[in-house]
């Protein structure tokens, strides 16, 4: 599987995820999105960023709790709680996120 | 809430070569959800896996290493070091990374989350634990 972006193609797993993490541009993001059915807001945006900010530092896409706590302590608790981040993210904001900022699915998430 | 048991990950092995290293990381990372008493052991060739710039350009393989400052995200607070097994291969407690937790109890001030231990004190945390999962 694969996603189109500018004539490129960027492969992805079965479930969405991209193969190859430093395939991933803003336009992508865009694209996987649009396959999720997701609008790309500033205040999506702004997950994603911080998940890929994560990411760079850690070395790892935090599990779902981590990303509400740590969203809690840098977007303050009104972004940092569960009804915020699940009506972004529908399906969930560690698995759609993750996928939308390019990154592997959270360590620990079936 | 159910008993909490202590749970005790004894890493052995140096970080790259086998996937020990990288497999017990993420047990501990999945484990963390189950709100129990997590610490971590190193001994031997494993105080390798908490040293200061690891770089694995060479060897194809990712540096798993930065993912260890992010354990206490995940709660977990206690990482245990052997001193002999530092000093047997030419290492201090000055060669291994800052890792911090945030302890909530005390308005989230920065603790260090690494215990440089003697072999002695080593024995009796592994004694103390419920559970020892072994890599």
């Amino acid at each position: 599987m694969a996603y189109e972006v500018n004539g490129q193609s960027v492969a992805c797993d079965e479930e969405g995820y991209i193969t190859n993490l430093s395939e991933w541009s803003p336009e992508l993001a865009e694209i996987i999105a649009k396959n999720e059915e997701l609008e790309m807001t500033d205040d999506r945006w702004e997950v994603v960023n911080f998940l890929r900010d994560y990411y760079e530092e850690y070395q790892i896409a935090p599990a779902v709790r981590v990303l509400i706590k740590a969203a809690k302590k840098s977007m303050g608790p009104d972004k940092g709680n569960n009804k915020y981040m699940y009506e972004l993210f529908p399906y969930g904001p560690a698995k759609q996120a993750c996928k939308i900022a390019g990154l592997p699915k959270p360590t620990g998430c079936v | 809430m159910s008993d909490v048991k202590k749970f005790l990950y004894l890493n052995r092995r140096a970080p790259y070569g086998t996937i020990y290293a990288l497999e017990s990381l993420e047990v501990v990372l999945i484990g963390a959800a189950f709100e129990q008493d997590v610490s971590l052991a190193f001994v031997d060739d494993g105080v390798f896996q908490l040293t200061n710039g690891q770089n694995t350009d060479g060897i194809g393989v990712k540096n798993f290493s930065p993912t260890f400052r992010a354990l206490g995200d995940y709660d977990v607070q206690k990482l245990f070091v052997e001193r002999e097994s530092l000093e047997e291969r030419g290492l201090s407690e000055d060669d291994l990374m800052e890792i911090v937790y945030e302890d909530e109890d005390d308005d989230w001030a920065e603790k260090p989350a690494i215990h440089v231990i003697s072999r002695a004190e080593m024995a009796d945390v592994m004694a103390d634990a419920d559970v020892v999962l072994s890599f």
